[in-house]
């Protein structure tokens, strides 16, 4: 064996409490459905100590910059309803959508299809508030977004997939085990047959969704979950799926039931 | 065909020594997942068959494999095996085809196939993220490198 690579390839023995107050369960039994793991574990225990660190307090938090950010817009009154998401979902404090980041994607009855909590945040701004849609991957979301995992952190991820979303958890799933490119990877011969393994300089993690929006030192920006899903398919030498497209939508919602029981963490800080 | 005949053109024009005897990725030959005849009846170059593997726009093996004769490589992945002593493992016949679709030798293998061209499902032009359309998918390899990293592992022996 050579003294090159492959150094510190396990996850860390680690505990997060954020703020020293929110617990954040960052490993756990793996739900029911999961046929190949039996634990299942945050992408924060495979970063590094400086990166952990980071996460550990919101001063520290690059990501926090865009929660306050969201936390403005939350009072802005925007469109010809002359509405703020304030006036009908309660002061940020009230956190009456504390626990929705948790239960998303979700089957909307309406809609007759899978939402993301940006599909659900649009609607709100195109028909009640008569405002425009934000770009699905701009700023405005992501920070709105990175809000909505803020008031919901340290509950446990939980999205229903049986009944009427069985059908896109399906395709998900389907997509989870495709091969893409010309690399021929899915994202299960990284994140479920080699986390802990090196990829070149790359500590593969689980893949697992519950630390989105994340703030990667990379970028020095929040990144959204679909965005993320696009750099890894990017990787095989594909063309990936559009941010904000049914089967990103549909991987979403398989994504995050293999992370079921883990604490919603975002906004999160990644390399 | 009038893709092969382009090839064959381009080849001309720059009258490479290699043209007369390579074989195209459709058309090796595999027994058990080895290739026994040489893609190009060039021998290869062990020394540019370790640039290959070491540069992460070539080859790029060391991302999965840690290799200890290239130990001024950082980085070095974890995924496959170690390949230090593989050629006490296989014949360079094996190496060969491990290299060439190690898909042949290991079914199912998370190993990338690097002298093939068909059945990719949304290929994307190198790592842009635009389509790529199937019949313009060059190996990501070409037929001589495959050779040169043969070359360089059958120089790997520990016994
Ligand atoms: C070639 C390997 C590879 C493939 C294939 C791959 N990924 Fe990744 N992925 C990575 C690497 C490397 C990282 C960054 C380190 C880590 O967290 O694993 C990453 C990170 C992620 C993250 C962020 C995790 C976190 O906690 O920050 C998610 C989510 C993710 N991948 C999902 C996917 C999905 C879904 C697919 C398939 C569509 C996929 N990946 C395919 C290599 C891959
Ligand atoms: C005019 C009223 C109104 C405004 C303004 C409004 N919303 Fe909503 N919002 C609703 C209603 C009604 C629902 C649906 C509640 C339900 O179905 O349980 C909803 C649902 C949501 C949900 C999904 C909650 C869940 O539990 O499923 C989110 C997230 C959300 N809104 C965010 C926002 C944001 C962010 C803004 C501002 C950009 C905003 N809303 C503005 C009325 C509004
Ligand atoms: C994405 C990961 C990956 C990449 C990139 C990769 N390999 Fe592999 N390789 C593997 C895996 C995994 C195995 C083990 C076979 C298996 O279980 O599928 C393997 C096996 C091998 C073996 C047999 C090793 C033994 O000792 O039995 C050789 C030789 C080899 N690879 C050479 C290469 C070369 C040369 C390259 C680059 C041109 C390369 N590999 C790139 C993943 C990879």
């Amino acid at each position: 064996i050579s003294a090159v690579g492959a150094a510190n390839a396990e996850p860390v023995d680690d505990e997060l409490v954020i703020n020293e107050d929110v617990e954040i369960v960052t490993k756990t039994d793996a739900p029911e459905h999961m046929e190949y793991i039996d634990e299942v574990m945050s992408g924060w225990l495979f970063r590094e100590d400086d990166t952990r660190d980071m996460q550990r307090d919101d001063f520290d938090n690059p990501g926090m910059l865009g929660v306050e950010a969201a936390m403005e817009t939350w009072d802005e009154v925007d469109g010809t309803a002359g509405k703020a998401c304030s006036d009908c979902h309660g002061t940020i404090d009230e956190a009456q959508l504390a626990g929705a980041r948790a239960v998303y994607p979700k089957w909307n009855e309406n809609a007759g299809e899978v939402w993301t909590i940006e599909t659900a945040m649009n609607a709100c701004r195109t028909e009640r508030m008569g405002a425009e849609a934000w770009d699905y991957n701009g700023s405005d979301m992501i920070n709105m977004s990175a809000l909505m995992s803020y008031l919901s952190r340290g509950m446990p991820m939980n999205v229903a997939i049986d009944g009427p979303a069985a059908e896109t958890w399906e395709k998900g799933k389907e997509i989870y085990y495709t091969r893409y490119g010309q690399l021929e990877l899915a994202c299960a011969n990284c994140h479920e047959d080699h986390y802990g393994d090196m990829i070149r300089a790359d500590h593969l993690s689980q893949g697992q969704s519950n630390g989105f929006p994340a703030y990667r030192l990379k970028d020095a920006k929040l990144v959204g979950l679909h965005n993320r899903f696009k750099g890894c398919i990017r990787d095989t030498r594909a063309e990936p799926f559009a941010i904000g497209s049914p089967e990103f939508v549909a991987l979403e919602l398989y994504v995050a039931s293999r992370g079921n029981g883990l604490s919603v963490e975002g906004p999160s800080v990644r390399n | 065909m009038k893709r092969a005949f382009t090839a064959a053109c381009a080849a001309t024009i720059l009258a490479l020594p290699v043209t007369a005897e390579t074989i195209a990725p459709g058309d090796v030959t595999y027994e058990d997942g080895a290739v026994s005849t040489s893609l190009t009846g060039v021998p290869g170059n062990p020394e540019e068959g370790a640039i290959v593997m070491g540069t992460k726009s070539i080859g790029n093996c060391v991302s999965c494999h840690e290799i200890g004769a290239l130990a001024d490589v950082p980085w070095q992945g974890n995924i496959g095996p170690a390949l230090d002593g593989v050629a006490d493992r296989w014949s360079e016949a094996e190496i060969r085809g491990i290299v060439a679709n190690a898909k042949m030798t290991y079914d199912g293998s998370m190993m990338p196939s690097f002298y093939k061209v068909s059945d990719f499902i949304r290929p994307g032009i190198g790592f842009t993220t635009k389509p790529l359309a199937p019949e313009d998918v060059e190996p990501l390899l070409t037929a001589q490198q495959i050779e040169d990293v043969v070359a360089f592992l059958v120089t790997l022996k520990e016994e």
